[in-house]
């Protein structure tokens, strides 16, 4: 199995975890990722301001996946619905196909067929290699352990762009890979609501205050290890956003956030330093020790 | 008439009917004029319970009565996070996130461009990515087994000149609106 993996921005500069564990769980089930040599952004954060510029810059992504004659694999939900979503229009409309492949032409770039498939690397899990597969590789299970699973927003809306294959209300796909590690998957109150990464460069106030109101229900709701994710935004909110909330309430969180492809590799046993445990603000000490227990 | 801020009232005069058509033609609009004002986008948006100024309720009414100056000017569209939790709940099924995003992009051609959006555009232009790459991030990189990455800005520089992007950030810039 190969697939073409797209990084975008955030992950090779912020999220070396996540991209460290992601390649070292591909590797460990089979999975060649092949490096897209001089991708860049996917074009999320313009989409604010030019949608032609950000389908654009989706398209170029595209089109390499398409010469390299590759499924088109991102970590980054942003991406995954920024690619997901172009590659949607652009296959609809062929009056913007044309348009945009003028843009490509003129920037020296290949025109877009329309052909590539993108993938969130979870869904690629959970489809492709499957929870029963993955629960038989399990060396360490993690038994005991509590996690609540984020799957955000840009893994599976807007549901008609990726054809209903998760509830956006109350998604199951991530809580299935948890559940096949061995770990206990924790549902809290609106478990879906967004981490507000959207809005951190126009209002940070607002941003993370919806972070820290999701963080309060999951340290309120008791018990719970750490929550999944996958995706760099929300580990930035959850993770990254911790020691300010922490000094402004005057409450303690401690919510180790974990991507989860670093629990799957730790379920398989691999390595925890070359997983990226290290990177960690919020130090999973207590998780690691349950499961080497 | 004016409220207790000040701010005067938009009365029928200065109301722009044809808004509503203009909205229905952009990316997403397509059922703007089906909105019944339920409210359920409003009860539903997580920056809007952190944040009273923020009402996707009252944004898609100001589009329907022609409020086309308040609503690309004032009305603070760039607090949308675009979750899709209201278009996702809509019972009218109005893309309503869509839509926020197009009145976005018609603020910025308008001049209007959130001013936090300009370096955005410039580092964009400048590295291909948000972040540049630079011997320190690629030393980090090399630690935990990861290849090297460069910076290949020179497609999305021409994408944004193509797209008029690259104008409107350089006009935004050294406008004080």
């Amino acid at each position: 199995m190969k697939l073409a993996l797209f990084l975008g921005c955030t992950i090779p500069a912020r999220g070396l975890h996540y991209e460290a564990s992601a390649r070292k769980v591909a590797e460990f089930l089979g999975i060649e990722f092949v490096d897209m040599e001089g991708a860049g952004c996917c074009g999320m954060p313009v989409r604010n301001v030019s949608s032609d510029s950000s389908i654009a810059m989706s398209a170029i992504a595209l089109a390499q996946a398409e010469e390299m004659g590759l499924e088109l694999v991102t970590l980054c939900s942003a991406c995954n619905a920024t690619l997901t979503e172009a590659a949607h229009m652009l296959h609809e409309d062929k009056e913007l196909l044309k348009r945009v492949n003028e843009i490509l032409t003129k920037a020296g770039k290949k025109p877009y067929k329309g052909t590539t498939k993108v993938w969130h690397f979870t869904r690629f899990l959970h489809e492709k290699i499957g929870p029963e597969k993955i629960k038989s590789l399990v060396k360490k299970p993690l038994t005991g352990v509590k996690i609540f699973s984020h799957a955000g927003c840009h893994y599976l809306k807007p549901r008609t762009i990726f054809d209903c294959f998760d509830s956006p209300e109350d998604p199951q796909t991530l809580d299935d890979l948890v559940k096949a590690i061995g770990a206990e998957s924790v549902k809290i109150i609106n478990p879906n609501e967004c981490c507000g990464g959207g809005i951190l460069a126009f209002s940070e106030d607002d941003s993370v205050k919806i972070a820290g109101g999701k963080l309060k229900r999951v340290v309120d709701h008791g018990g719970i290890d750490a929550m999944a994710l996958h995706c760099p935004f929300c580990n930035i909110q959850y993770e990254s956003h911790q020691k300010k909330l922490e000094k402004d309430s005057g409450e303690k969180i401690d919510l180790p956030i974990l991507f989860i492809t670093e629990l799957i590799g730790l379920a398989f046993g691999l390595d925890t330093k070359e997983l990226g445990f290290g990177q960690h603000r919020v130090k999973p000490k207590d998780l690691l020790a349950k499961v080497e227990a | 008439m004016t409220d207790s801020a000040g701010a005067s009232a938009v009365t029928d005069s200065r109301l722009k009917p044809v808004f509503k058509n203009e909205v229905s033609e952009l990316p997403g609009g397509e059922r703007v004029k089906s909105c019944f004002q339920c409210g359920t986008c409003t009860a539903s948006c997580p920056v809007r319970a952190v944040d009273d100024s923020y009402n996707p309720r009252k944004i898609i009414r100001m589009v329907l009565l022609g409020m086309r100056k308040e609503v690309l000017e004032k009305e603070p569209i760039w607090l949308c996070t675009y979750c899709y939790t209201c278009q996702e709940r809509c019972p009218q099924e109005v893309s309503i996130t869509d839509i926020i995003f197009s009145l976005k992009n018609l603020a910025s051609k308008e001049g209007f461009m959130h001013p936090s959006m300009v370096p955005q555009v410039e580092i964009l232009s400048e590295f291909g990515r948000l972040y540049e790459m630079t011997d320190f991030d690629n030393k980090k990189r090399a630690k935990l087994g990861l290849p090297p990455l460069g910076n290949k800005p020179e497609a999305v520089e021409s994408v944004f000149d193509s797209t008029g992007l690259s104008k409107e950030a350089e006009e935004r810039k050294g406008s004080s609106k």
